[in-house]
């Protein structure tokens, strides 16, 4: 059975390989090519899922070792995969989710000349992500890690004339670098200090080393955490990326690689557990990033940089359940599937508003819209009660337990995380409701696009509705399968542990207090775009709306400080490079060249002064002689 | 009388020579000057075979004779056809062999 | 006696140089034809020493020698490490590609004199290269490799100063002078290093009597030579520098980027990957195996400028407004690696370093000869005049993002692999080394996209237009490159095999041992 996991790589990977250098006799077929092969390797994921539930939940893990990748002395990197219940978890996600926005795709993209290739790199994305979850190692991690960094370069630059996409992508790329130094100095530290990086031995012996390396080790796997996930401080790319197609921002963008730094805290999880320290960073950065992404979402006009807020957002929370330690691991892989599912459901529903919009992604220019899209506005809508966490939906189970675990952290650090937690779903209920209204209800503020075509709302075609319609199942039922016998936590359990904590207020109070902050978000987001109607240009609002609009001056920041500094930089060491380093260099060879040319006066031609020259020359020799005799 | 007073005699004339050589335009002249030179250089030769009692400096003296005179014939060689082209025998004219 | 089969790989380039310079001028197409059949069978031969060279046999073989002068106990001694079997497979498989991507460089401009050869020449001059660069890898003997080393210089000079690059570079329409400006640079710094190896070399000679590495590393080893302090200092510097000048390190680089911009596309690739690697090289041969004590004196010093280079390299790479420039100031960052590698000593380093110098090679003859593609199409190596071309001419800008993806280290293709085994390598000795040279992927990433952005992406530029696509010719030069560059990112086994017991007997040279893991040195 471990012969499969190899599989479930080559799949995607063959496609991406076929697609991107099959040229052009594809491009009428391709699509197809890609989608049947990410839904192979989702079939043979739920193979192994099958398989591995019919086996103890100790026996669970599979390994399939394939070759060495880096035999030098001393240092051991292979291929080689682990599939235990956190990977097969991942596995069902991704190849589930992106099997439905291959389907999504082949009508959303439909016009694009280009589609074929689009196909090709979605399978690369597929492949490299499900290497990242699969690998038994941190440098094969690191492998997908960067295939995925590479596959979201690609597609967030997909339409590459527009300078602004190219722009995103790039800055998404480096963002991403910089969290990439934290990823291989974690795994430089883990092999001064144990000599691997795999997981099974650098996990088990965490023991025999010092609290300093580890929170080291810890803190470093943060900085990566946080460029993928997009959590502050290096959240400036997610924003920017939406420039990529919508089912890009659905799948990568929302559901699969931005939750990677999420999976490997988690996997990590015995690292973090001995390092409290790094634990609080850990915490610290999810519950900013929380507060961050949501009042950026509160602020936006464009609804997928309104719902990129949210995603940073709600990343934050499983980031922060994921600090919490042992009490939190499941919740937050489970707030990661749910949010898969909701999340992604609702990209593919602004997908498709834009799809019938002519594009417009300004949602002061929807409105009115949830008669002419009945099925949209409603998978949107499940899709929206879920992230909010309406109770019996998916987000509430997930959610809700994220804040309980907040509280059982125990001690002022439990009540000021739970407090944050709850603050986030208030405002979570906010702008969500903000989106639902300034979109689907309201009057008509339909403007004509740049052609001067007024647009013609319609619902989108079958093969971008019924992905729409199963994630919206998911975005309803999961939650709650999940939920009912604790069975996604004894799934998981064996894998990351589980720990109770000790709550200072009883459950029931804690889904008490987040229904009643819900239901004051919604009320306020009604009373402020529901109630009146919605301008079409945005009125200039508070200094925070201002701010939140550019991303609370981080971009600003980012701008004036590395881009403007370092062209600076650059700049005056071309200029060094070129007077000082270089100078030196030519400036000896003038010296050289103007002492030659002195010299050469010396040359006249006249031969008494060649004679004069010589008779001095003996002259001054036979004293030199004399002289030396003398002495 | 002491054969010091020829070597002082030698050195007399070799600087006349050198003298000349160096302030002297004319070709002829500084060729004159050269052999005036070359004949100090015999005066001395000679003058310290008789010191020493010994034949050699004067066989290096005859030596000095025959190459002066074959320099003789390049030389005159040299200054005819530099006046042939130039239509002087001022060695200042000849200042071709610089940079 | 057997074949000499080491002799043999450098004789043939050798002898097609002669052959292809005597073809009549106007029988261009033969030339070429037999420039590129000499490289294919001199890439056979480097084959057949690949295979024939067992990892786990001695250290040095296929060894030949005879006496050559005698009279100073100069011998034409040969024999291969690990690490040249890797460097000549590099070569041999580089030049090849180069003759292909150069097939149209050096046309004569004008029809009129008819015993003017060009192509010919161009042509014989790169074999030229060739057969003293890979005898270069093979000599054991340490006044062989010097003659080798100031030998090449010379083909190398006429390949730089008389097929330019016909581009202009924009800021100087007087293409001709700069070009010359640059091969006179190039020459007289290699020389200014040269002259000063020449004495380091003799002075070696006086000290130890003999030129053979071998025998003096043996006798060093054994303790039968000992030398003075302070002469080792001096004669490492001298190795050294010598080294350090055609590596490039900083500060002594600056000569890299006019030759690589004022060089055809083909030569700037025999530069920085063919060429270069005999300064890298012999640091790793010559330096740690004869002074073993002065190299471990100097690391702290050489380190440093290893870092400056690294950083600075690819600081003054972002500001570069040259295509050319800018791949040349990224090889600058990239030789910063390999000499951390390769001073850093330990096993993952030196190994590392070892395989970035193949794996750079690939990657900048991919990057740097698809920059060539380009240039000539547009006739400008200013980035500023490009955009857009992706939209017309999408393979091209997808092998030069590929290529691009390698200099930048993307993990899967080679280049990874080399870095980070440097990386680790530094780390687990100087950490704080490591630190500041992984700050490298973030400076990497920025140049590398910032290139791609601003000549591929956004609206197409009416000059780029009408931009043809890669020709047949220009693929098949680089896909291979590629496919090789994927195929060592996952499986560099091949070389990782040949090259580990070479890094051993240098680990012991130095006599450095790789520092344990903590965990285990608490046990």
């Amino acid at each position: 059975m471990e012969n499969l996991i190899a599989l479930l790589v080559a799949a995607p990977l063959l496609g991406a390989a076929v697609l991107l250098c099959g040229g052009r006799r594809l491009d009428r077929s391709g699509h197809w090519l890609g989608t049947v092969l990410a839904a192979a390797s989702f079939v043979i994921g739920v193979v192994l899922f099958l398989d591995m539930l019919g086996r103890s939940a100790d026996d669970r893990a599979l390994h399939q070792h394939l070759f060495s990748w880096i035999p030098v002395e001393g240092f051991q990197a292979d291929i080689a995969f682990q599939l235990d219940q956190l990977s097969m978890t991942f596995v069902l996600l991704i190849t589930g989710v992106g099997t439905l926005i291959h389907v999504y795709s082949i009508a959303y993209m439909e016009h694009d000349e280009r589609r074929r290739r689009f196909f090709g790199y979605l399978n690369l994305f597929l492949a490299a992500m499900l290497l990242l979850v699969i690998a038994d190692n941190y440098l094969l991690l690191y492998f997908g890690w960067e295939g995925v960094g590479l596959a979201s370069y690609l597609l967030i630059g997909f339409w590459q004339h527009k300078p602004s996409a190219a722009t995103a992508a790039k800055k998404a790329f480096l963002v991403n670098r910089v969290g990439d130094i934290g990823l291989s100095i974690a795994i430089m530290l883990m092999f001064t200090t144990f000599g691997t990086f795999a997981f099974g031995p650098v996990l088990s012996s965490v023991g025999e080393t010092g609290e300093g390396t580890l929170t080291a080790i810890g803190l470093m796997l943060l900085l990566a955490a946080c460029g993928k996930s997009a959590q502050v401080p290096l959240q400036s790319w997610l924003g920017d990326a939406m420039e990529g197609p919508t089912p890009v921002s659905a799948l990568i963008h929302a559901a699969t690689m931005v939750t990677a730094g999420v999976y490997l805290i988690v996997r990590s999880g015995a690292i973090f557990n001995a390092a409290p320290n790094a634990q609080l960073a850990v915490v610290v950065v999810g519950a900013v990033t929380l507060l961050f992404g949501a009042i950026v979402g509160c602020a936006k006009d464009d609804i997928k940089k309104a719902l990129a807020g949210s995603t940073m957002s709600q990343i934050g929370y499983m980031i922060l359940a994921a600090g919490l330690g042992p009490i939190g691991y499941v919740f937050a892989i489970m707030h990661l599937v749910t949010h898969g599912f909701f999340k992604a459901g609702l990209f593919l529903g602004a997908g498709s508003v834009m799809h019938g919009m002519n594009d417009e992604v300004d949602m002061r220019k929807y409105g009115g819209l949830r008669t002419y899209m009945p099925v949209t506005f409603v998978t949107f809508g499940l899709g929206y009660l879920a992230i909010i966490g309406f109770p019996g939906l998916s987000g509430f189970f997930s959610k809700d337990k994220i804040i309980e675990s907040a509280f059982a952290k125990g001690g002022a650090e439990g009540w000021i995380l739970g407090g944050v937690a709850l603050l986030g779903a208030a405002i979570t209920a906010f702008y969500m409701t903000r989106v639902m209204l300034m979109t689907f209800f309201g009057e008509k503020r339909w403007q004509p696009d740049a052609e001067g075509q007024p647009p013609h709302p319609h619902e989108s075609p079958k093969s971008m509705t019924i992905p729409m319609v199963i994630l919206a199942f998911g975005s309803v039922f999961a939650g709650g399968f999940f939920s009912i016998g604790d069975r996604f936590l004894n799934w998981l359990e064996p894998v990351t542990g589980y720990d109770h904590g000790h709550a200072p207020i009883s459950a029931a109070t804690v889904t008490g207090a987040t229904v009643v902050v819900l239901l004051i978000g919604v009320f306020l987001a009604w009373a402020m775009y529901g109630r009146r109607p919605v301008p079409v240009t945005a009125p200039r609002g508070s200094l925070l709306t201002r701010a939140a609009r550019r991303d609370l001056l981080q971009d600003d920041f980012n701008h004036v400080v590395l881009v403007r500094g370092g062209e600076h930089l650059t700049r005056s060491l071309v200029y060094v490079d070129h007077t000082l380093v270089d100078g030196v260099v030519n400036g000896t060879a003038a010296s050289v060249g103007g002492l030659s040319g002195r010299l050469r006066k010396l040359q006249n031609g006249y031969a008494r002064s060649y004679a004069v020259s010589m008779f001095g020359g003996t002259a001054v020799l036979i004293a030199v002689t004399l002289l030396m005799r003398a002495v | 009388m002491s054969p010091v007073n020829y070597l002082y005699l030698a050195a007399l004339l070799f600087t006349i020579g050198a003298v000349g050589v160096l302030i002297r335009r004319n070709a002829i002249v500084v060729f004159m000057c050269i052999e005036l030179m070359l004949n100090a250089c015999n005066l001395a030769l000679v003058a310290f075979s008789r010191m020493h009692g010994n034949l050699d400096g004067q066989i290096i003296a005859f030596f000095t004779m025959v190459v002066a005179a074959a320099e003789v014939v390049v030389g005159l060689a040299i200054i005819v056809s530099l006046f042939r082209s130039r239509h002087s025998a001022s060695v200042d004219d000849a200042s071709l062999m610089k940079l | 006696m057997s074949f000499p089969l080491l002799t043999a790989t450098a004789l043939v380039p050798a002898v097609g140089a002669i052959v292809t310079a005597a073809v009549p001028a106007a029988r261009r197409a033969v030339a070429k034809t037999l420039a590129l059949v000499f490289s294919l069978i001199t890439l056979a031969l480097a084959a057949i020493v690949f295979v024939r060279f067992e990892p786990g046999g001695d250290r040095y073989q296929l060894t030949e020698s005879h006496a050559w002068i005698a009279d100073f106990g100069v011998r034409y001694e040969l024999g291969v490490d690990g690490i040249g079997v890797a460097l000549i497979a590099l070569t041999a498989l580089l030049i090849p590609f180069v003759i292909l991507a150069g097939w149209n460089d050096a046309e004569p401009q004008e029809t009129g004199s008819s015993r003017w050869r060009p192509t010919q020449g161009f042509f014989a001059l790169i074999l030229m290269v060739e057969a003293m660069v890979i005898l270069s890898f093979e000599a054991t003997d340490v006044f062989l490799f010097y003659i080798l080393f100031e030998a090449m210089l010379i083909p190398m000079y006429f390949l730089i100063g008389g097929f330019g690059d016909r581009a202009h570079s924009g800021s100087d329409q007087n293409a001709a002078a700069q070009r010359s400006y640059a091969a006179v640079k190039f020459l007289l710094y290699n020389l200014v290093g040269g002259l000063i190896m020449l004495a380091a070399v003799i002075g070696l000679y006086v000290v130890a009597g003999s030129f053979s590495l071998t025998e003096i590393a043996e006798a060093r080893a054994s303790g039968e030579l000992e030398m003075a302090t302070n002469t080792e200092r001096l004669l490492f510097l001298g190795f050294f520098f010598a080294f350090a000048i055609k590596a490039p390190l900083w500060p002594l680089h600056t000569w890299l980027p006019n030759a690589m911009g004022e060089a055809t596309a083909p030569v700037a690739v025999l530069i920085t990957a063919v060429v270069d690697k005999v300064g890298t090289f012999a640091m790793l041969r010559f330096c740690l195996q004869l002074f073993p004590e002065a190299s471990q004196w100097a690391t702290p010093v050489i380190l440093v400028l290893a870092l400056i280079s690294i950083v600075y390299g690819a600081l003054l790479a972002v500001g570069q407004r040259d295509i050319k420039r800018l791949i040349a100031y990224a090889s600058i960052s990239h030789f910063g690696f390999i000499v951390l590698g390769i001073f850093a000593m330990t096993s993952q380093g030196q190994s590392g370093a070892t395989l970035y110098m193949v794996n750079h090679g690939i990657s900048t003859a991919a990057l740097m000869l698809v920059a060539g593609f380009l240039i000539s199409r547009r006739g400008s190596r200013l980035i500023a005049d490009y955009g857009g071309v992706q939209k017309v001419a999408p393979v091209l800008a997808g092998t030069f993002l590929i290529g691009g993806l390698a200099t930048l280290s993307l993990p899967g293709l080679a280049p990874f692999v080399s870095e980070f085994l440097v990386l680790v390598g530094t780390f687990a000795r100087y950490p704080v080394a490591g630190i500041i040279a992984t700050s490298g992927i973030v400076l990497a990433a920025l140049y590398t996209l910032v290139l791609y952005q601003r000549t591929m992406t956004g609206p197409v530029k009416p000059e780029v237009k009408s931009m043809p696509d890669l020709k047949a010719r220009e693929l098949a030069v680089v896909a291979p490159l590629i496919a090789l560059l994927i195929f060592l990112g996952v499986f560099p086994k091949p070389l990782t095999e040949i090259i580990n017991p070479a890094v051993e007997h240098t680990m012991s040279d130095v006599q450095k041992k790789d520092p344990r893991p903590e965990v285990e040195a608490a046990q």
